[in-house]
């Protein structure tokens, strides 16, 4: 043999140690969104915990339409009235960004190519990316004097109003996540499709759209989290003012922006300041269970 | 017209296509007759598999082929200004090389075609069922999943899932059926079990089989052509070609000195 032949197999050089740190590395960050998560929530329940256990009754909490935490003889602490507003709000949300982003799904996947497809991709996620205090403000400045106008109503901060608004503010993500869905289809099945005669609309309705429906609810379980969680737009758009709505000309207010306007103003640690992070736990809870659900339901669609 | 009795199911004149610029049949001739089973052989690349899907127009998704020349199929120019595709694919069923069924349940996979052509007429459920029968029995599927209609299509095997892509077309009552090597994906047993469906299938459709497995081919069909480098090298009853072939490509082909 010409050459030396070492024996140092136990030979640790600076190689393994840089791949040892990246590992390390890689891991913190990747346990620390986990850990996040966690904090967060253990701080909120930490907040409005001594309010759940010793001032609420969680029947009046949840059932009584009155919020009036700064009357100062006898607070009341009754969420029905904000959980209607929010609840109005995405639901009509919904019914403005569902067929809308559907639509723009379908037309970006299925039908658009190219140089538009890209286009327009680009277009959605530029949408997606508008600040949400903008489309409060387009809410304030356009919707409100459109809708005075159009329906002779004396207001137009309302649940039409920011539901309109949120639901195109939902819209680009929705579509986003809809197109995602619509794209994991397989061609072979359009193409069997095809191959038997259907046209695109029996292809899209008959075989992709029941092919994707995970996804495709997937996307408006996501779209309801979003809804459920925005805060800005809302509070802006809704003429935040505690009411159970009739119809869809009334003002409300939404959880979110409830604690949004008043968490600034209370004593920390009042009762007040405990019934806020209460609110706050329970938007957690109910994210938590939509994103959750949204994910099992698009999880499903891989597995099945 | 020629002078041969038997009608023709497919007549192609000096057809040629491109995929962008690259050219992938050259002035394709070919006169298949109805009524029986043709074979396509060739090494890959030889434009067996794009004559097929040129057939039924499938080609046409890519969306970069070019045609010139004629596909006559019953007589009829398929690529003529006046034909609608919709009625193409009706006419001319395909099978793929690998199984495709539809994510939806057995019973809805083979009455997708039927359903589509009915012309806006809901058929009763009675007479859905009728179909659905008929044309798993057609396809010796039936026993097996008859207690299993409203199951995923795509939970079946393989072969029994080629077999059901089979049994969609029936309702439809094709013309003509394309099959572009319609048991590759299968094992020995199921190969087996669709080539003698194929065969069973002779007397009502005229059928159009791809195939690189020669013995196949030898085994299925009456009538075989051999193609390569997108052109036609020889056309004739199966029994010639693999007995006496006509031309030094086939013979070589055919004895496995290339492909």
């Amino acid at each position: 043999m010409n050459h030396p032949v070492t024996t140092d197999f136990d030979r640790r050089d600076r190689d393994w140690y840089m791949d040892k740190l990246v590992q390390l590395v890689v891991f913190v960050s990747g346990i620390s969104a986990i850990v996040f998560v966690i904090g967060i929530f253990i701080f909120i329940t930490k907040e409005g915990m001594g309010f759940i256990l010793d001032t609420m009754d969680p029947v009046e909490f949840f059932t009584s339409p009155y919020w009036e935490p700064s009357d100062e003889d006898a607070p009341e602490y009754g969420i029905l009235a904000l959980i209607a507003g929010t609840a109005s709000v995405t639901g009509l949300a919904l019914l403005v960004s569902i067929p809308f982003s559907l639509g723009a799904a379908v037309f970006i996947g299925e039908f658009s190519t190219g140089k538009t497809r890209e286009f327009l991709k680009i277009l959605i996620e530029l949408l997606a990316a508008i600040p949400s205090v903008v489309w409060g403000f387009i809410g304030l400045t356009i919707m409100n004097p459109l809708i005075i106008d159009i329906f002779d109503v004396p207001v137009g901060l309302s649940v039409l109003n920011a539901g309109i608004i949120l639901g195109l503010m939902t819209a680009p993500i929705m579509t986003s996540i809809a197109e995602d869905a619509l794209k994991a289809v397989p061609d072979r099945y359009r193409e069997a499709a095809e191959a038997m005669g259907a046209t695109r609309w029996q292809v899209i309705f008959k075989v992709v759209f029941p092919a994707a429906k995970n996804g495709l609810l997937g996307a408006v379980l996501l779209g309801v989290g979003r809804g459920f969680g925005e805060t800005m737009a809302v509070l802006l758009a809704t003429g935040h003012s505690v009411n159970i709505p009739h119809s869809i000309f009334d003002p409300v207010r939404a959880l979110t922006a409830t604690i949004a306007a008043e968490l600034g103003e209370t004593a920390v640690g009042s009762d007040h300041y405990q019934a806020l992070f209460t609110i706050g736990i329970f938007l957690f809870a109910i994210t938590f269970i939509i994103n959750l659900t949204a994910d099992l339901v698009v999880r499903g669609v891989r597995n099945g | 017209m020629t002078t041969d009795s038997q009608a023709l199911a497919i007549r192609t004149r000096d057809l040629n296509l491109w995929y962008g610029t690259f050219q992938a049949l050259f002035d394709v001739d070919l006169k298949i007759k109805q009524g029986i089973i043709t074979s396509l052989i060739g090494p890959s690349g030889c434009g067996k598999s794009t004559f097929l899907r040129s057939v039924n127009r499938i080609n046409e998704r890519l969306g970069y082929v070019r045609i010139n020349g004629a596909i006559e199929v019953l007589g009829k120019n398929i690529y003529d200004e006046d034909v609608e595709l919709v009625q193409v694919r009706k006419q001319i069923g395909m099978v793929f090389q690998r199984p495709n069924p539809l994510p939806i349940s057995i019973r809805d996979n083979v009455l997708f075609g039927y359903n589509i052509h009915t012309q806006g007429r809901r058929p009763s459920y009675r007479e859905q069922d009728d179909v659905v029968e008929n044309a798993l029995r057609q396809v010796l599927l039936w026993d097996e999943v008859k207690d299993k209609l409203k199951s995923k299509a795509t939970e079946l095997s393989l072969e029994e899932q080629q077999k059901l892509c089979i049994a969609r077309l029936i309702p439809v009552k094709p013309g003509v059926l394309l099959m572009d090597e319609p048991c590759s994906a299968l094992d020995p047993k199921g190969t087996e079990a669709v080539e003698e469906l194929i065969w069973e299938l002779r007397d009502n459709y005229t059928i159009l089989i791809v195939t690189h497995n020669m013995a196949q081919a030898r085994r299925t069909s009456e009538e075989c052509i051999f193609m390569l480098m997108g052109k036609v090298i020889e056309h004739t009853a199966t029994n010639t070609m693999f007995v006496t072939p006509a031309q030094q490509e086939t013979a070589d082909y055919i004895e496995g000195r290339y492909g």
